[in-house]
C-alpha cells in the first residue's frame, strides 16, 4: 500500500486554536467521502513556528503550502487540489502575504544552504567511510594533483571566500602571505575556541562532520608548505574532542595524514591542544600563546600570525566554519562558491539562532539573505504572539539590530554598516519584554570577566564602563554618565591592543543609538 | 592498515555511495537517522535510538539501518528523527521520544503512513545531489 499524495495539517498548538482541528477533520471526511482513502493520507504536523500565517496546510508532493486556510476552504482542498489534482492559488502563502516572497517554501530547512553543513546531520562523523562516500578528502587529492598551490591560492581567491570567525578577512589573501614567506618551518591552526555566549556553530560542525576540518587543513598545508596543524578546542566540548581525536586516528590509520599523503610526498599531521575556558584565547596572537604552553594572552600585530605566528613561524590560523567552505571549494570550483551569497560576501553563514524564537537552532543561509527571513520564516516568528524587538549578532562585541532594519541584508559590510558586525554568528533574538539596557549590561559583565588584564583602555574601561551601564538598569544615570560612557566607549576602541577590548563597548554603544528611551536621565534633586 | 592511493579513495567512496542508498533516485533507501550532536543527546537522542531499534527488532524489521549523525540543527526540536522509506516523502520527526520511536516503527515503516503530529518538517536540499 503506497499513498501518491500526502496532506499536511499544521498541529500546533496556535494553529490548533485557529481551527487547525477543524480542517483536519473536514478534509478527513472529504477525503473519505469522494473515496480517496487509498490514494490520500491527512495527517498532522508537530508546529512549524510560523504561526501568524496558520492555520497551515501543506500538500505533498505537489509542495503546495497554503496559509491562513479556513474551515471552508476545507471542502474547496479536497475537491480542487486532492480530487482533482488542481493546487488553489488562492491559497498559496505567494498569494495570500502581504510580504512578497520570491521562494515558494517556508520552513526551517527549506530556505537553507547547506555548505558548511553539507554533512552535519547527514554523515555517521565516526565513520570515515560515509565522509569519503560524499567525495572526502577528494579536494586534497585535486589540491595535491592538480591545483598545486598557486592553483589553490587561485580557487580562493574566485571563491572569494573570507573568514568566518568575525573579521571577515579574505582567506586566498591569508594563504598567500604564508605561502610566500620563506621558512623552515610553517604551521596550520584551526580556532576552534568558540566562545560567544549563544554560539555554538563550531561545535556542530566538529561534532558532525570533523573529517571536513581536518581535510581543510591538510589543504592548507600542502599549498602553504607546513606539516604541522594545531586544533585549538575549548575543553568545554567533549563529544566534539573525542569525535576529532578518533577522526585523525581513522584518517592517520589509512595514510590520509600523516607521511607520504597519496604517495605525493607531502607530510602532514594533526595534533589537538585543548584550552582552558578563556575567552580571550579567541584571539589569535592569544591563541598562539596558549598552544605554545604559555600564557594566553593578546600581542601587538603586526608581525601578523600568517608572517610569525606560532614559535615564530609563518603560520595560517583560520576559523572552523571557514576551513569546513575549503573542500567543497577545491571539489567544485572558487567560481561554484562565488556564484552564492552577496556582492561582497559570497558563500553563506551558519547562525546559531537562539533567544525568544520559536525554531532555535543552528541556520546555514546564503550571504545577504534578509533578517526578516531569518527570523519569520526560518525561525518561524516570536514566541506567544509578542512584538519583535531586536536581533543581537557577533556576540559580546556586536551591536543590536532593530525591526527598522528587518530588511536589510545579511553581509559582513552590511552588518557593519549596522553599528553591528557578523562576529561568529550568535545570534539572540529579543522580544517587547527585554530591557536592552540590561541586556548590554549582561555583555559587559561577560568582557570585563574575560579581558585578560595586559592592556590598561580594556581592564580599567571595560570596569568603568559596567560600572555606568549598571547605573542606567538601576534608575540612576545621569546625562553626565552618558558622555562619559560615550567617550570611554571611544578610547576602549580605538586603543584597546586586540579585539575583546576593541568591540566591548559594542553591545552599549549601539543599545544607547538604537534604544535611547530606555536610557531614562535621572532629574537631578 | 597500508595508506591508501587515489584509486583505493575512489573505490571506497563508490563502495560506500552505493551501501549508503545515495545512488539511488534522490537517495531514497529505507533508513533512520537520529541526530546525535550534544544538544541532541542532552534531550535523550540515546534513547530514542535503543527505542528506535528495539522497536524494529520486534517488528522483524531488522533489514532497515538506524544510523546515527551529528546535529541537524533544529535544536529546540530535539530528538530529532529523518525517516526514509521508499514511496513515501522523507520527513524530519520532532521530540521523538521512547513512545514517538515505537509510533514511528509500528505507523510509518511498518504501515506505510506518516505519524500524526510529530512531523516538523523535511530535509534541506542536498548541495552534493547534483554529483
Amino acid at each position: 500500500m503506497a499513498y501518491s499524495t500526502y496532506c499536511l495539517i499544521c498541529g500546533g498548538t496556535a494553529c490548533e486554536s485557529s481551527k487547525a482541528d477543524e480542517i483536519y477533520k473536514r478534509i478527513q471526511a472529504g477525503v473519505s467521502e469522494k473515496k480517496l482513502e487509498d490514494q490520500v493520507q491527512v495527517v498532522k504536523t508537530g508546529c512549524f513556528g510560523f504561526c501568524e500565517q496558520g492555520p497551515i496546510v501543506k500538500v505533498l508532493p505537489d509542495e503546495s503550502f497554503y496559509v491562513q486556510v479556513v474551515p471552508r476552504d476545507a471542502d474547496e482542498i479536497v475537491e480542487e487540489h486532492l480530487n482533482k489534482g488542481r493546487p488553489i492559488d488562492r491559497l498559496q502563502y505567494k498569494e495570500k502575504a502581504a510580504v512578497v516572497e520570491t521562494t515558494d517554501q517556508i520552513s526551517f530547512y527549506q530556505k537553507q544552504v547547506r555548505i558548511v553543513l553539507r554533512n552535519c546531520g547527514f554523515i555517521d562523523p565516526e565513520n570515515i567511510e560515509e565522509y569519503i562516500a560524499r567525495s572526502g578528502y577528494e579536494g586534497l587529492a585535486k589540491a595535491l594533483f592538480d591545483l598545486k598551490p598557486d592553483g589553490v591560492i587561485r580557487e580562493l581567491e574566485k571563491s572569494g571566500l573570507r573568514g568566518r570567525g568575525g573579521a571577515g578577512y579574505p582567506t586566498a589573501r591569508k594563504w598567500a602571505f604564508t605561502k610566500d614567506t620563506k621558512a623552515t618551518q610553517k604551521y596550520i591552526v584551526c580556532n576552534a575556541d568558540e566562545g560567544d555566549p549563544g554560539a555554538y556553530m563550531d561545535r556542530s560542525i566538529l561534532e558532525g562532520d570533523p573529517h571536513s576540518i581536518l581535510e581543510a587543513m591538510a589543504i592548507a598545508g600542502c599549498t602553504v608548505g607546513a606539516s604541522k596543524g594545531y586544533i585549538y578546542i575549548r575543553a568545554e566540548y567533549p563529544l566534539a574532542i573525542k569525535r576529532l581525536q578518533h577522526a585523525i586516528m581513522e584518517a592517520t590509520e589509512r595514510g590520509l595524514l600523516g607521511e607520504d599523503i597519496f604517495g605525493s610526498g607531502f607530510n602532514f599531521e594533526i595534533e589537538i591542544r585543548l584550552g582552558a575556558g578563556a575567552f580571550v584565547c579567541g584571539e589569535e596572537t592569544a591563541l598562539l600563546m596558549s598552544v605554545e604552553g604559555r600564557r594566553g594572552m593578546p600581542n601587538q600585530r603586526p608581525p601578523y600570525p600568517a608572517v610569525k605566528g606560532l614559535w615564530g613561524k609563518p603560520t595560517v590560523i583560520n576559523n572552523v566554519e571557514t576551513l569546513a567552505n575549503i573542500p567543497v571549494i577545491m571539489t567544485r570550483g572558487g567560481d561554484w562558491f562565488a556564484s552564492i551569497g552577496s556582492e561582497t560576501s559570497k558563500g553563506t553563514k551558519v547562525f546559531a539562532l537562539t533567544g525568544k524564537i520559536n525554531n532555535s537552532g543552528l541556520i546555514e543561509v546564503p550571504m545577504g539573505i534578509t533578517l526578516r527571513d531569518i527570523i519569520f520564516n526560518i525561525g518561524g516568528g516570536i514566541p506567544k504572539g509578542k512584538k519583535f524587538k531586536a536581533v543581537q549578532t557577533g556576540g559580546p562585541s556586536g551591536g543590536m539590530i532593530t525591526a527598522d532594519y528587518l530588511d536589510s541584508p545579511i553581509d559582513y559590510e552590511s552588518l557593519t554598516a549596522l553599528g553591528s558586525m557578523m562576529g561568529s554568528g550568535g545570534m539572540i533574538v529579543m522580544d517587547e519584554d527585554d530591557s536592552m539596557a540590561g541586556v548590554a549590561n549582561f555583555y559587559l559583565g561577560f568582557t570585563v570577566e574575560e579581558s585578560c588584564g595586559k592592556c590598561v583602555p580594556c581592564r580599567v574601561g571595560g570596569r568603568q564602563l559596567k560600572r555606568l551601564v549598571q547605573k542606567f538598569v538601576d534608575g540612576e544615570g545621569t546625562q553626565e554618565d552618558l558622555d562619559k560612557i560615550a567617550e570611554i566607549g571611544h578610547w576602549m576602541k580605538s586603543s584597546s591592543l586586540c579585539g575583546l577590548g576593541n568591540t566591548a563597548p559594542n553591545p552599549v554603544l549601539s543599545s544607547i543609538k538604537h534604544f535611547s528611551d530606555e536610557y531614562i536621565i535621572k532629574e537631578a534633586q | 592498515m597500508p595508506r591508501m592511493t587515489l584509486d583505493e579513495l575512489r573505490k571506497v567512496r563508490d563502495k560506500k555511495q552505493f551501501e549508503m542508498g545515495l545512488r539511488e533516485s534522490g537517495g531514497s533507501s529505507t533508513r533512520l537517522v537520529v541526530s546525535m550532536g550534544t544538544s541532541g543527546i542532552a534531550a535523550g537522542a540515546k534513547k530514542t535510538l535503543a527505542a528506535l531499534v528495539e522497536a524494529l527488532e520486534e517488528q522483524n524489521l531488522t533489514d532497515i539501518p538506524v544510523r546515527q549523525t551529528g546535529s541537524m540543527g533544529l535544536e529546540s526540536m530535539e530528538p530529532i528523527v529523518e525517516v526514509h522509506k521508499e514511496g513515501m516523502p522523507t520527513v524530519i520527526y520532532g521530540r521523538v521520544d521512547d513512545a514517538v520511536a515505537r509510533e514511528i516503527v509500528q505507523v510509518h515503516l511498518k504501515e506505510g503512513r506518516l505519524l500524526d503530529g510529530h512531523i516538523v518538517d523535511r530535509p534541506a536540499a542536498d548541495i552534493q545531489g547534483g554529483q
